[in-house]
């Protein structure tokens, strides 16, 4: 099925160079920084996970979302998700490669990433996130070809893939649990050091993962006959609506919790956020534009006039989804490291080359996302000539 | 003086035959060690410490400088000049209170306030740093509860400097000989993209030395042997004096020691109460 990604029009072709020329750019950085090391990033003493991690940290939410289409439709039978699930599997896939791309990346000895198989250390909960996403990704690849390859030759899937796919739902739910397990355990970090973050975690990535859908279906149906239909889109837009209020929620917990108790160690990393911190405010300005955003998103999605119609479901969507891409792949990472477990304030600011090759690796999951999408169009024949 | 050099000596004969050859484990990666190891800390064994009396310290400006350098000389710690961001450290000095800032000190003795208190590894029996790391490339050693450091097997994660509480580890940014006016042949240089740290001089232990911060002093500023000994002289400074641990709420068992009384004082007012304070302190 593969090769029907390999032909296309000149649109397709201008499109997918296109994006070749970003990861051009972004490899030509990293080849970079593998001679020079890590300090071409901003990275520093201090501040010693930043863009990259950050950005893994979301990513692993918009894989994880997929189970918010495949769990309507196979646990409950929801048909009209039935075209839907197709994407979310194909998107989680495309997520999971970012993911480990921006692990890869954030090494600083690439070269030696098989010691994590060779020697496997079950204490540590990098060990269990590289069995969940592994798995979350050789779960998505089994199922989507082989339900894709039953749909082109018009019968139904086989049965033993169900049981496959009842699998995919909870380990969809672990691979975002691990990730915050990563924060979540540490001493050292008071800012992550709270129970809410994996259900935090979680309640953001249903609700940025199905906005995102949302929007490449919409994208989808433009370019081809592919019409996910209304039912579809309003459901998943009820979905969104209630992640997105059940991270709001979340996120007030942490504050109140933070905030009325009045440690020092656990208030600081919330200025840091939202005035500054002696000084250094570098991410009020971001943290506010998500408050605004997220605020500007309930009030269109809760509102089920402005949730139906089309134009505003897709302003709320791009709300929803940058409001969190903010929360999650700026301020949750940079924030745990200032102030540092001395209590002194670090600037860090991502460099031109580390958000080049960041951005490469965003082109590398549209990339993956363009292909099989096209391939999925290609099979139910669903592509404009 | 004698006698504690020659405790010195048997303890560190002991710490060389229990970890099977020190410096062959450094050198081959400390494959064996690192497969077999993250037990507790030997409670019948050797537990080694090290404890530093800040009111010594406060006597001479200087010595904290000269152990830095010592110890940095000593293993090919790369200096980059005033670049905070590509910086490589073991040990350093902060003031006082930001050395101890979540304990908030506030009207404290003038020979404490400010003055700079070394900071370095803590080696802590229970260790954030091996849990975390996913390779077993940082692990606590059986034979002496040294955390020690693989530089041949570290994938250059960060997720140990993540997991310290103490700030102690450093990451190799970029190549640190870049950093290096003079190499010691006796001590490996790093490569860029692995984590390092203070490991107690565990290859100068190995050898029957003292670690270079320690040799540096002459008077006893650093103390460093056997907390399981009763008779060492870790033990005996804990017994008569009043200790703090950097953030020791934190349940990591960290094993440098901070001596912050000033033994006149605590003469002169209550010899009784000495005891007493030293034993219901926050070292227990």
């Amino acid at each position: 099925m593969l090769e029907k990604a390999l032909s296309g029009n000149r649109t397709y072709w201008t499109w997918i160079f296109f994006l070749l020329a970003i990861i051009g750019a972004g490899a030509a950085c990293w080849f970079w920084q593998l001679n020079v090391g890590l300090t071409i990033t901003g990275l520093s003493r201090d501040v010693v996970w930043g863009f990259y991690i950050a950005q893994f940290t979301f990513l692993v939410g918009v894989a994880a979302s997929a189970v918010m289409v495949v769990l309507p439709y196979y646990l409950h039978n929801y048909k009209a998700f039935g075209k839907m699930t197709i994407l979310g599997e194909f998107l989680a896939i495309a997520a999971v490669i970012m993911c480990m791309t921006f692990i890869f990346v954030d090494m600083g000895r690439p070269d030696r990433i098989l010691n994590v198989f060779l020697h496997p250390t079950p204490h540590s909960m990098m060990f269990w996130d590289t069995i969940a996403l592994g798995g979350y990704l050789v779960l998505n690849i089994l199922i989507s070809r082989v339900t894709l390859s039953s749909e082109r030759r018009g019968i139904a899937p086989p049965k033993w893939i169900r049981p496959i796919i009842i699998l995919s739902i909870p380990w969809a739910v672990s691979i975002h649990t691990v990730t915050a397990f990563l924060y979540a355990g540490l001493a050292a970090r008071p800012f992550w050091l709270t129970a809410i973050l994996a259900p935090r975690f979680l309640a953001s990535a249903f609700a940025a993962g199905p906005a995102l859908l949302i929007l490449l279906a919409l994208i989808v149906r433009r370019i081809s006959s592919f019409d996910p239909g209304r039912e579809a889109i309003n459901k998943l837009a009820e979905i969104v609506t209630y992640a997105m209020i059940l991270n709001v929620f979340f996120v007030a917990m942490e504050l109140f919790t933070a905030l009325y108790s009045d440690i020092p160690e656990h208030v600081h990393h919330f200025q840091f956020l939202f005035t500054g911190l002696e000084g250094n405010s570098t991410l009020a300005p971001w943290m506010w534009l998500s408050v605004l955003l997220a605020v500007v998103s309930l009030v269109i999605l809760i509102n089920p006039a402005t949730r139906r119609s089309e134009t505003t479901l897709i302003l709320g969507c791009i709300a929803v989804f940058f409001s969190l891409w903010i929360d999650k792949g700026l301020g949750m990472v940079i924030a745990g490291f200032v102030p540092n477990p001395l209590g002194q304030v670090v600037e860090y600011a991502p460099t031109l080359p580390e958000l080049t090759i960041s951005l490469a690796i965003y082109a590398g999951g549209v990339l993956i996302v363009t292909g099989l999408y096209k391939i999925a169009l290609e099979v139910r024949g669903q592509m404009k000539a | 003086m004698d006698g504690s050099r020659r405790e010195f000596l048997k303890l560190a004969g002991l710490t060389a035959i229990g970890a099977t050859g020190a410096s062959s484990v450094r050198a081959s990666g400390g494959a064996s060690s690192a497969t077999g190891g993250h037990a507790e800390a030997s409670s019948d064994g050797v537990r080694l410490a090290m404890v530093v009396d800040l009111r010594k310290f406060s006597r001479d400006g200087s010595l904290a400088e000269r152990c830095i350098e010592a110890c940095h000389r000593a293993h090919n710690v790369p200096d980059f000049g005033d670049d905070p961001k590509n910086e490589v450290k073991w040990i350093w000095t902060e003031d006082f209170e930001t050395a101890f800032h979540s304990q908030e000190f506030h009207f404290i003795r003038e020979d404490l306030k400010g003055k700079p208190t070394l900071l370095l590894c803590n080696h802590c029996d229970n260790p954030p740093c091996t849990r975390v790391c996913p390779t077993q490339a940082t692990w606590k050693r059986d034979a002496d509860g040294i955390v020690m450091m693989d530089w041949h097997r570290c994938i250059g994660c960060r997720y140990c400097v993540v997991a310290c509480p103490y700030g102690s580890r450093s990451f190799n940014w970029k190549n640190p000989r870049l950093g290096l006016e003079d190499i010691d042949i006796n001590f490996p240089t790093r490569m860029r993209g692995v984590v390092e740290k203070c490991t107690f001089c565990e290859e100068r232990l190995a050898r029957g030395q003292q670690p270079a911060c320690v040799e540096v002093c002459s008077n006893d500023e650093i103390v460093f042997g056997d907390l399981n000994d009763p008779g060492s002289k870790v033990r005996q400074l804990l017994a008569e004096r009043m200790a703090i641990r950097r953030k020791s709420g934190l349940g990591t068992q960290p094993e440098v020691y901070y001596v912050i009384d000033d033994p006149r004082t605590l003469q002169e007012f209550a010899p009784a109460a000495v005891v007493d304070g030293a034993e219901g302190g926050d070292h227990a």
